[in-house]
């Protein structure tokens, strides 16, 4: 018995096997830099979307502002990088060198306090994902065990991303405003910018959503996960079952973000900037779609669902910017209506079936004789 | 004011009082229920039948008064730990998880692993697995353990439901109108599976089936108006004339 072996079941296996083969192999010999450096994007938007999958998909809680730990995932990395960025040599023109740009030009004089930890690589990796954690679990403590839920969760989220965002762009000399913190070049030394690195990168995000896709599946088929699609069902009887649900909704709620945070921190070493638009209302918003169209119960629908969603959304923004947002709208509206499940459900209803179909008759062709097909 | 309470009662109300913005739904109540007791409490709507056993689980705070349950006061308690203390509690509509199956509703009211880590590293292992089928067993839905729980039927709910509670082996079991809308054989085993269930619990029981009642309960408790209108067995309940009054007074 073996646990690695029933993580997955055999399909599941062959799922895990295809997506890993698309990621690893086919994508980086298909596209160029350039392309596998976008679809490392999309794929920072995979973890997000994952995190939604078991915490709304399968736990019920709708949380509109995962924007707010992808954001801060990234600008505790984006941070690190900044202060590598503004060396006294390099900023020697700045009236005080040796601070990130942004400041100098907000008339800031000395690194602010909070700013010195993250000199330090290790500590900007803890921080990556323990600052968003640590927000998250200071907010589900304050809302779950209270019993504030559903709709009214949705909205406080995204209150929150909307303020974050308020915050980030009002304190300008210490976050990098509107523009966030931009101009990243080196990670230890190592240009972040060059084609090498974005490879490297990409497969870096790579292996970190197959590791997160695991830990996913585990939650999944633990009593944990029966215990999330209890709690959606059916809040009051877990109680009664003697369970603290609280404490279950706030775990799996850090869980989703601390992958958002992961993302986040990805996003910024790929795209080389973090900023305020990747924080409020609308990204947030737009990462519940990535899931949603995805497939919210599906591990798998959700990465796929944050590809699909994201080229579609660079091909028509290359071609027809202003239509983007019309197709998100009808995107969303056409999820809801036609296809709750998203294109894991799709495939599930019409596709598996076919396959099951094809495999049990080559299978049945090598034993025996078809049989007439009358049936 | 805190009197020592003689030890053969397992579970001792006293001037239980709850208002909803005034009105008391549950006034200056008090009840007694001993060990291995089926106690069937009627009365009319509106009576606060449901708002004693919301009361005792936790599900609604108490204005006044005091539950103890085994010399612990229950009043205090949340409700997973009133569910560690030994009461299990059963809804009048079945409350069962309609996305999973028999086996695993049944599992996950298995009184173990339950807390974050718990759930995480719980393993279904021969001890789980035999003390589902045992209770599936006497819940008669031996040979449903695969079938979705949604596609039951409303009498086969009811049991799922009960037999959630029993292997979370509670003290105290509370059933809120247990044979609403079950059919008459199943009416009939439903009482035959709370005899069998008495050998090891107590049991307060919700029923508007006079039938049943008078099947099961070992005393009745009358409600009207938040409060105790009669008590005793059931031919001294129904010969009460207050209970005539109430029930076909108006």
């Amino acid at each position: 018995m073996s646990p690695a072996l029933f993580l997955f079941r055999k399909r599941e296996w062959i799922y895990f096997a295809i997506l890993a083969f698309v990621l690893v192999i086919v994508f980086p010999s298909l596209f160029d830099n350039f392309r596998l450096n976008l679809i490392g994007k999309y794929l920072t938007y995979s973890f997000v979307a994952l995190g939604l999958v078991l915490c709304w998909g399968y736990g019920g809680i709708l949380s509109l502002g995962q924007g707010i730990f992808f954001g801060l995932g990234g600008y505790c990395m984006a941070m690190f990088l900044k202060l590598e960025a503004s060396t006294p040599e390099a900023t020697a023109i700045q009236s005080t060198p040796g601070i990130p740009d942004f400041m100098d030009w907000n008339q800031i004089t000395s690194l602010p306090f909070w700013w010195e930890p993250f000199h330090s690589f290790t500590f900007t990796l803890f921080a990556t994902i323990a600052v968003p954690v640590a927000l998250a679990f200071i907010i589900s403590v304050a809302m779950f065990k209270r019993r504030v839920g559903g709709v009214y969760f949705a909205i406080i989220t995204q209150a929150i991303a909307a303020i974050l965002t308020i915050l980030i762009i009002g304190q300008q000399g210490y976050t990098g405003g509107v523009n966030g913190i931009t101009d990243l070049r080196t990670l230890l030394g190592w240009d972040i910018r060059s084609d090498n690195a974005r490879y490297v990168f990409y497969f870096i995000c790579v292996a970190l959503l197959l590791v997160s896709l695991i830990v996913a599946q585990f939650i999944r088929i633990s009593k944990f996960g029966r215990l999330l699609i209890a709690m959606r069902d059916k809040e009051d009887r877990v109680r009664f079952s003697g369970y603290d649900v609280a404490n279950f909704k706030i775990f799996i709620f850090c869980l989703a973000a601390a992958l958002s945070a992961i993302g986040g921190a990805m996003f910024t070493l790929q795209v080389g900037f973090m900023s305020p638009s990747f924080v409020g209302i609308v990204p947030s918003i737009e990462m519940v779609i990535f899931c949603a169209v995805g497939g919210r119960l599906s591990i798998f629908g959700a990465i796929y669902g944050a590809l699909l969603v994201n080229a579609a959304k660079t091909s028509l923004s290359e071609t027809f910017p202003e239509l983007w947002l019309f197709a998100m709208g009808g995107l969303f509206i056409a999820v809801v209506m036609v296809f709750p499940e998203g294109v894991a459900g799709l495939y599930r209803q019409h596709i598996e079936p076919l396959i099951v179909r094809g495999t049990s008759l080559l299978r049945i062709g090598k034993v025996r004789k078809p049989r007439p097909a009358a049936e | 004011m805190d009197v020592e309470q003689p030890k053969e009662f397992l579970l001792s109300i006293e001037g239980l009082s709850v208002s909803f913005d005034g009105f008391k739904a549950v006034n200056d109540l008090s009840l007694y229920v001993e060990e291995n007791e089926i106690r069937v409490i009627i009365g009319p709507n509106g009576a606060g039948k449901t708002t004693v056993l919301d009361l005792i689980c936790g599900r609604t705070r108490a204005t006044e008064g005091s539950i103890r349950f085994r010399g612990k006061e229950l009043t205090k308690l949340r409700e997973h730990e009133i569910v560690h203390a030994g009461v299990g509690r059963k809804f009048q509509n079945p409350s069962i998880y309609e996305d999973l199956t028999v086996f695993e509703n049944l599992e996950l009211s298995f009184p173990r692993g339950r807390s974050v880590l718990g759930a995480l590293t719980f393993r279904r292992d021969a001890e789980v697995i035999n003390r589902v089928e045992e209770i599936a067993e006497m819940i008669f839905l031996k040979d449903h353990l695969e079938t979705d729980a949604a596609i039951l039927s409303h009498g086969q709910k009811q049991w799922l439901e009960i037999g959630m509670l029993l292997i979370q082996s509670p003290e105290l079991l509370m059933l809120d109108e247990p044979v609403a809308g079950m059919s008459v054989s199943e009416r009939l085993k439903t009482a035959e599976l709370l005899n069998t269930i008495i050998k090891k619990h107590s049991v307060i029981v919700i029923e508007h089936d006079m039938k049943f009642v008078e099947d099961i309960a070992h005393r009745v408790t009358v409600l009207h108006q938040g409060k105790v209108l009669s008590e005793g067995s059931m031919e001294r309940v129904q010969s009460d004339p207050k209970v005539i009054e109430v029930y076909l007074g108006h």
